[in-house]
């Protein structure tokens, strides 16, 4: 293995290490706060860069009918749950945020999508699209089994992760699309080629890194979101309500995980279900985390994305047994680091 | 999620079977529905695995696809490459998936929390990649020409032909099932999920259980396999991937994931359903898509919202029998003879446990003797129940040294002590909430039986349960819960569990007895009630280590007493001596400024 290699996979290794790393941050956030081992984390990649791409090429997005669809079944939910304690700011707040948003939204896409328009707008587009799809599945699944068990959790997450692959082949369909990158330039380093566009991928994930610690340690809302993943009873006893400490974490990781599909969609050909594998690489990050440590998590990502472009290089067929067999020993390291949990 | 029902109202299960199995020969059934049952049973197998495992062991799987897969790939290629009968393959596929269970077990069951299913998918994706990677597997196309079962020289090509063979295997593994979790080992199965803590106390080696759960788990996936690669006539990876897995696990929560007939329910729906929606539904919305992934989705988070406990849990509830017949005249069980002489029969010198920088047991010594109530006195936080650990083997101690009938234990598992005949109860009650009382007491005489895995399964156990449960019920009756024997234990009041914890206890036929704060949640009656039994034991030679807070029930009953405070033992003496102690009533009410 010559040094030009050794340069390119470290940079592949990077790329793909970044988004690793932002996924394993919005997983070790989701489950803190809610204790949901979200797997349909990596759904929302996909949801971001195809829906990102379509907006691009001028078409509407499929994934408009269920922003559309959850906004109005969580809206009728509120409307159920809460129908004896009901105020009239009450009634138009629903309707504004669940009915109204939803739809004005929906109708906007359907008007500008066939025109070109600037990139920075697409993105906000489809983030505007995507990311209010994280709080709307919080409030629709998980809030009424807020207090099952981290395994039924984890079991609802794999039906949200079925739902959203078999609505995503729907809006998608089956094949692959790769948008056009923010800015085409490539540099000469070294002996290695590199693309502007990874150059920002690596420095988004930087800038969203940093954004992630001054939330949490300079804001309010951040203290009151660890707050609750430190111990969400007391947080509850304080005023932190669990519902907006969910709606919050699901937010920020719908927004990860789309921003994360946004910037990698010029990179690498998405398909509906790419989703799942890329999530779960953040997710095995998370994991050497322990579904703590935020630095941990990225340290993980990073040396997983390493992993996979060597062994991809080395032995390509092999990529995911290698990958996935890495993370075996982490657990068991966990395991006896962590020996129980059991109340005494 | 509910627990297996054990009693049997045999009848109906076995009518339903044999109903069952007559099904597909009315005349006038296509051949269609008969292909889908046998797809049923295939998925059923595979699911009495997960209920065994998820809902019995507490162990979540996403991975049991991949056991599938290991059979089937094996009696695929040894039938297709080698023209190996496929009924000498059978033993080789499930030597195989036996031993890849057992492999991939050691590593899985060591696994805490959720790390363990998070490992299955690790190893579940791990697995289905690497059958769709080997050139030798036939890759993404896999192996087909996969010959078909024969009996006596027939084919069985047709599903009606098949049917019989894949319901029998299914009828035999519900039934060795059932009688597994029936037994000795199922109790000590059924233990693992609230946690190993108790289970350990009772001398059950939860790793050992746990793996065993693991394997028969896998082996019913790799009947499943077998089964299924001379049916389907081919294996391709797509079948065993972690979809495959998760698909397994939700036919085991939509039909109760508790429940050995749910296994069956949860297929029949689950299969069902999907193949419904594979016709239905691109018809309703044109194309092909993946929409058995939206229903399916829909309907897990549904089942989890609503029905967490799967339909079965709803039927059994109204016809469950929870009572079983205590044969009063079974023939007791044996007991270690009684300690004679006066020696100690514990012995604790210098005992230290430190959490990093604080000392919460501090050089603890003291004796007991068989016969004599200690008492363990001391504020909150003055290291009784960390001393309660120490002893006990649940965590490791610092330093010091323990002897048990002038052993040395100190370093021992807790199973290893328990086997030494020492017996405890919790201060915060560990019950399986859904076993019953009665059951729960009888995992207390698990060192007391010597039934395994098989002789459970085959149900050569008879006698020796009976002489179980009778002791439970001797020491239920002894307890005062008589009444309650066959309720689940998750019902009963916080007195009345601290009292199954003591029956629990006595079920061990223990020489030392530890009962951490056992009065608390009594009431008076029940308080002079718990006396007088501990004085009886007492009689009986047993010697007692008393945590309490009730002043006037440890004055009242213990012979001597330590006083610990900061983890240091400040006083020991009589419990007059005790109370006239200027150390002890400083530590209690504070020093006189």
């Amino acid at each position: 293995m010559d040094s030009t290699i050794t340069l390119f996979l470290v940079q592949d290794g990077l790329i793909n290490g970044s988004i690793y790393a932002l996924l394993a941050v919005a997983f070790v956030l989701l489950f803190a706060v809610t204790r949901i081992i979200f797997v349909a984390q990596g759904d929302f990649v996909a949801y971001g860069g195809l829906t990102f791409a379509a907006l691009q090429q001028g078409s509407v997005p499929g994934s408009i009918w269920l922003l559309a669809g959850l906004g109005v079944i969580a809206g009728i939910l509120e409307f159920l749950r809460e129908r004896h304690t009901l105020t009239r700011p009450r009634i138009l707040g629903i309707l504004a945020g669940d009915f109204i948003a939803p739809l004005a939204l929906v109708g906007v896409v359907i008007l500008v999508a066939p025109y070109d328009m600037p990139y920075l707008f697409d993105m906000a587009l489809a983030l505007a699209l995507v990311v209010p799809m994280g709080p709307y599945i919080y409030r629709i699944c998980f809030r009424p089994m807020a207090n099952a068990s981290v395994l039924v959790l984890l079991i609802g997450s794999v039906g949200v992760h079925w739902l959203m692959i078999g609505l995503g082949l729907l809006f998608f369909g089956a094949e692959g699309y790769r948008a056009a990158p923010m800015f085409g330039a490539n540099f000469v380093v070294g002996p290695v080629l590199v693309s502007a566009q990874s150059l920002l991928v690596m420095g988004a994930t930087l800038a969203l890194l940093v954004g992630f610690y001054l939330f949490f340690g300079r804001t309010l809302a951040g203290k009151a979101l660890m707050a609750a993943a430190v111990n969400a009873r007391g947080a509850s006893l304080v005023g932190i309500s669990p519902s907006f400490s969910g709606r919050t974490a699901f937010l920020m990781a719908a927004f990860v995980g789309a921003i994360s599909g946004i910037l990698i969609s010029p990179l690498t050909t998405l398909y509906y279900d790419s989703g799942f594998l890329i999530g779960l690489k953040g997710f095995v990050a998370a994991i050497v985390a322990g579904f703590a440590s935020f630095p941990l998590a990225v340290a993980g990502a990073i040396a997983i994305g390493i992993a996979e472009a060597v062994s991809a290089f080395f032995a390509s067929a092999f990529k995911e047994v290698i990958v996935f067999s890495l993370i075996l020993p982490v657990l068991i390291w966990r395991s006896i680091r962590a020996p129980h949990h059991e109340e005494d | 999620m509910k627990k297996i029902e054990l009693m049997n109202n045999r009848s109906i299960p076995l009518l339903i079977a044999l109903a069952a199995l007559l099904a597909p020969y009315i005349p006038g059934v296509p051949l269609f529905w008969v292909s889908l049952l046998n797809y049923i049973g295939l998925a059923a197998l595979v699911t009495l695995g997960l209920v065994v495992l998820t809902g019995v062991g507490g162990m979540t799987s996403f991975g049991q696809a991949a056991f599938v897969g290991i059979s089937a790939y094996t009696t695929a290629v040894l039938s297709v490459k080698y023209g190996i009968s496929p009924w000498l393959t059978l033993p080789v596929s499930i030597l195989l998936t036996t031993l890849s269970a057992f492999l991939i077990g050691l590593m899985t069951v060591r696994l805490s929390g959720h790390y363990l299913p998070l490992g299955t998918i690790a190893w579940g994706i791990a697995i289905s990649y690497l059958f769709g990677n080997l050139e030798y597997l036939g890759r993404y196309n896999g192996i087909s020409g996969v010959p078909p079962l024969s009996i006596g020289g027939i084919e069985l090509i047709e599903g009606r032909q098949v049917y019989p063979v894949v319901w029998l295997f299914v009828t035999v593994s519900v039934f060795m099932t059932r009688n597994l979790l029936d037994s000795r080992t199922g109790r000590a199965m059924s233990a693992l999920r609230s946690g190993k803590t108790s289970a350990e106390a009772f001398g059950v080696n939860t790793t050992r259980t746990k793996l065993i759960v693991f394997v028969y788990a896998g082996v019913l996936a790799g009947l499943a396999g077998w089964l299924f690669a001379h049916i389907q006539r081919a294996v391709t990876p797509s079948a065993f991937g972690i979809n495959a897995g998760i698909e397994y696990l939700l036919m085991a929560v939509v039909g109760g994931a508790g429940h050995v007939y749910g296994a069956i329910v949860g297929a029949a729906v689950v299969v069902l359903l999907k193949n419904q929606l594979q016709d239905i539904l691109p018809v309703i919305f044109g194309q092909g898509g993946n929409f058995e992934s939206i229903a399916f989705g829909a309907l897990l988070i549904l089942a989890l919202i609503y029905a967490r406990d799967g339909i079965w849990a709803a039927i059994d509830q109204r016809f469950s029998n929870r009572q079983r017949h205590i044969n009063r005249d079974a023939r007791p069980l044996e007991t270690a003879p009684a300690r004679q002489g006066d020696a100690a029969l514990l012995t604790v010198e210098g005992l230290t446990k430190r959490f990093g920088g604080l000392a919460a047991v501090n050089d603890v010594g003291f004796k007991l003797k068989p016969g004599e109530i200690l008492g363990l006195l001391g504020p909150n936080g003055a290291g009784k129940s960390t001393t309660f650990n120490l002893l006990t083997g649940v965590i490791p101690l610092t330093e010091g040294k323990i002897w048990i009938d002038g052993v040395r234990v100190d370093g021992m598992l807790p199973e290893e002590i328990a086997a030494r005949g020492v017996a405890r109860t919790f201060q915060h009650v560990k019950l399986a909430p859904e076993m019953t009382v009665l059951e729960n007491v009888a995992l207390g005489a698990h060192l007391r039986g010597h039934a395994g895995f098989v002789r459970g399964m085959l149900r050569l156990d008879r006698e020796e349960e009976e002489r179980i449960f009778a002791e439970a019920m001797r020491n239920l009756e002894r307890t005062g819960l008589a009444d309650d024997a066959f309720q689940l234990a998750g019902n009963l009041s916080l007195g009345a569990s601290r009292m199954a914890e003591i029956a629990r206890a006595l079920c061990l036929a223990p020489s030392l007895l530890l009962l951490d704060e056992p009065a608390a949640g009594l009431r008076r009656f029940e308080k002079e009630e718990l006396a007088k039994l501990l004085s009886s034991l007492r009689a009986d030679g047993m010697g007692i280590l008393l945590v309490e807070h009730d002043m006037e029930f440890v004055m009242g009953l213990t012979d001597r007493i330590v006083v610990l405070d900061f983890g240091t033992r400040i006083a020991e003496g009589t419990p007059t001596e005790i109370q006239r102690n200027p150390a002890v009533q400083e530590a209690y009410l504070g020093g006189l400024q």
